[in-house]
């Protein structure tokens, strides 16, 4: 990252101070970097959504079968019978929704392996394994939201007074993110202007725009009158009072000390600060009241009849007429089903269907085998009470560790409820995730309060149960989703999402959102638009 | 879910996401803090307890659920050391690439890699346990040879 900003930067006089500069501002220039990369998965990119579609006007008797009652499969379903196709759905597992999903207390989880876990969170608690969020501009996932009257809350990502954490900075004293953002920014702001004053802008920046540039470091870095970031009201405004101003006789405000630079930026914990300014992340995010299931519940209950619970498929055929479907009773296999219509839009994840005999094209049958799948584990834990809020004044938003856990997140509603909560516990991703997939369910519930434990003590006293999620071990997906590189996309993306005869492939692995609902949403719409065409006689 | 390269995204927002983004994440930055990478298991069977049973189980006898991940017990395919490298290495399906980072190689999602001798060595305790009785053995040198 630092590479970047160097060679951009090639032509500059190369002092000292620059150096020094340039490294600073290394760190938001990695924030940039990343965000590159993340544009290149696809991540970054604003939903293609225009509205949900109008198809009209199916053929008389035409049907299509939708596998996978998940956000895709259920959008498809929901689409083509307003538009007159006879829909059927198989979906595996015996609830709708898919990665769109919520523990609640009562609930039973197996995982692969046979591993069995019993939620016991506290009425209206829960964890949400999959999603948990809804940035504002994913307008396909919260039209159906608001279509099927699943409520809304906001979804708290950027909290200042939550912490950020490494076991190696401050002592492993977990900082608030205010401070550390308060005072990276303060220093950045304090150096670059005195670059300025010193002349050494003055290649790049004219004198005028010095000036404003003076001027709006000083605003921008809470900088004094001297432009220096420094103890006193400025700074404390930022990163918040030693003693906070009050009335009457304890009125008086007491300023706090920033950290030194080189205590910022050798913590590592600037990296965090770029998390709420990612495109997917800014505010304002959503969460439905009640837990991200409500959506694939709602979807559910609107497809009352057309979904086949607890079907297994086992087998998918193609000819010139229409597609067959060879289905297992999940619970009792051996039996063997067969459900057919003349279109199928297969919403199986890409780990499941290239395990299954389906005669499609081999540039198709190359890009479903070509994709790995990431893996990703989180873990509810329930709290006797609230400390978080109770204790240090935390509601809602994420705590950033570089413990093996990496988030801490705290829920966004229910404040002040008085009762028992349930925080995220875990959120992992990569290596981290593998180990704590690799592990019985109660010793990664064991292990995240162990960890968490060190960045709130509380957890020792006030931890009861917990459940965990490692997204390998689920029965439904094998894997969180689909992992796509550049060079996967590049040979295989089109040939995946292109309709081979009667079968048109949707989901979030047939999208350049992976993992999130929207990918979902606009695949499926994608995909049935085209389905919509061909059956009416047009090109898909 | 969002958060996330070489080997994707993000957050479950799955990931949203992630990155994991996410992820997101992102995905997603929603990982930033943690340097993830290479496992520090020290020989075979710390490296089966540590990542391979997440999917072939601690028993080695796979699952099977909407989909199946193979047994490492009584499979054919364990005849050649070989091939199981080659499937570490580049990953097959749905399983990811656990070949050792490239040289400043940054994995967006930081995903997990084996060294040459944490391949070879994972290979020859799993031909060696769960009932498999392989004489032969595959040495760090042989994987590191066969890098894609």
């Amino acid at each position: 990252m630092h590479d970047e900003v160097s060679s951009r930067g090639g032509d500059a006089p190369r002092s000292m101070r620059r150096r020094d500069l340039l490294r600073m501002i290394g760190a938001t220039a990695g924030g940039a970097a990343m965000y590159q990369a993340m544009s290149s998965l696809g991540l970054a990119t604003e939903s293609p959504f225009r509205g949900t579609p109008t198809l009209q006007g199916a053929p008389r008797g035409a049907s299509v079968l939708v596998l996978g009652a998940g956000i895709a499969g259920m959008v498809a379903a929901y689409e083509l019978r307003q538009a007159g196709y006879k829909v059927q759905v198989l979906e595996y597992n015996h609830r709708p929704g898919g990665r769109n999903w919520s523990l609640r207390g009562g609930d039973r989880f197996t995982e692969l392996g046979g591993f069995t876990q019993h939620c016991q969170f506290d009425d209206g608690l829960y964890l949400n394994p999959g999603p948990w969020r809804l940035p504002y501009h994913h307008h396909g996932i919260l039209s159906y939201c608001r279509k099927l009257g699943v409520a809304l809350e906001p979804f708290v990502q950027v909290n200042h007074n939550a912490y950020l954490h490494s076991a190696d900075a401050f002592g492993g004293k977990p900082q608030r993110y205010r401070e550390i953002n308060a005072d990276y920014r303060g220093h950045v702001a304090e150096l670059l202007a005195k670059s300025t004053q010193q002349a050494k802008l003055d290649q790049s920046v004219s004198k005028e725009d010095q000036e404003r540039l003076l001027e709006s470091l000083r605003e921008w870095g809470a900088l004094d009158r001297q432009f220096a970031y420094a103890r006193g009201e400025t700074s404390s405004n930022r990163r918040g009072y030693d003693r906070d101003a009050g009335g009457g006789l304890s009125a008086r405000p007491s300023p706090s000390t920033p950290l030194q630079l080189t205590d910022v930026l050798g913590s590592r914990l600037w990296q965090h600060l770029v998390a709420g300014e990612i495109y997917e992340f800014q505010t304002t995010l959503f969460q439905p009241v009640g837990g991200m299931g409500r959506i694939g519940e709602a979807f559910g209950r609107e497809l009352e009849g057309v979904i086949r619970y607890g079907a297994k498929v086992t087998a998918i055929q193609q000819d010139d007429r229409g597609v067959t479907v060879a289905y297992e009773d999940a619970d009792t296999p051996g039996t063997t089903h067969s459900a057919n219509a003349q279109w199928c839009v297969c919403t199986i994840p890409l780990s499941i269907l290239g395990q299954l005999p389906i005669n499609v094209s081999p540039a198709m049958a190359e890009a479903i085998a070509a994709v790995p799948y990431a893996a990703s584990v989180k873990v509810g834990l329930q709290f006797k009470r609230r400390f978080w809020e109770d204790d240090e004044q935390i509601y809602g938003g994420i705590t950033y560790t570089d413990l093996p856990i990496a988030n801490i997140g705290y829920p966004s509603t229910g404040f002040h409820s008085g009762g028992k909560g349930v925080l995220l516990g875990a959120y992992m991703w990569g290596q981290d995730a593998y180990e704590f997939t690799a592990m019985a369910p109660e010793e990664r519930v064991r292990k995240a309060v162990d960890y968490g434990s060190r960045i709130h003590p509380q957890y020792r006293e006030e931890f009861e149960n917990g459940i965990a999620v490692g997204w390998h071990r689920s029965p439904f997906t094998l894997g969180c989703f689909g992992a796509w590189s550049d060079e996967m996309r590049e040979r295989h993306y089109d040939n995946l999402c292109r309709m081979d005869g009667r079968i048109v492939l949707a989901g979030e692995h047939a999208s350049y959102l992976p993992a999130w609902q929207e990918g979902a949403v606009t695949s499926a719409l994608d995909a049935i638009e085209r389905l919509h065409r061909r059956a009416t006689g047009g090109m898909g | 879910m969002n958060r996330h390269t070489k080997h994707g995204a993000c957050a479950l927002a799955c990931i949203a996401m992630l990155l994991v983004a996410g992820v997101a994440v992102a995905q997603s930055s929603d990982n930033a803090g943690h340097a993830g990478g290479k496992i520090a298991a020290a020989n075979g069977e710390a490296v089966y307890r540590s990542i391979c049973q997440g999917c072939h189980m601690p028993d080695a006898k796979g699952a099977r659920g909407a989909g199946a991940y193979p047994a490492l017990t009584g499979n054919p395919r364990l005849v050649s050391p070989q091939y199981m490298a080659a499937v570490i290495l580049q990953g097959r399906r749905d399983m990811p690439s656990f070949k050792p980072a490239a040289e400043g190689e940054d994995r967006f999602l930081r995903d997990a890699s084996l060294s040459d001798t944490q391949i070879a060595d994972v290979i020859n305790y799993i031909r060696t346990h769960f009932g498999n009785q392989y004489p032969d053995r595959i040495s760090a040198e042989e994987v590191a040879a066969m890098h894609p």
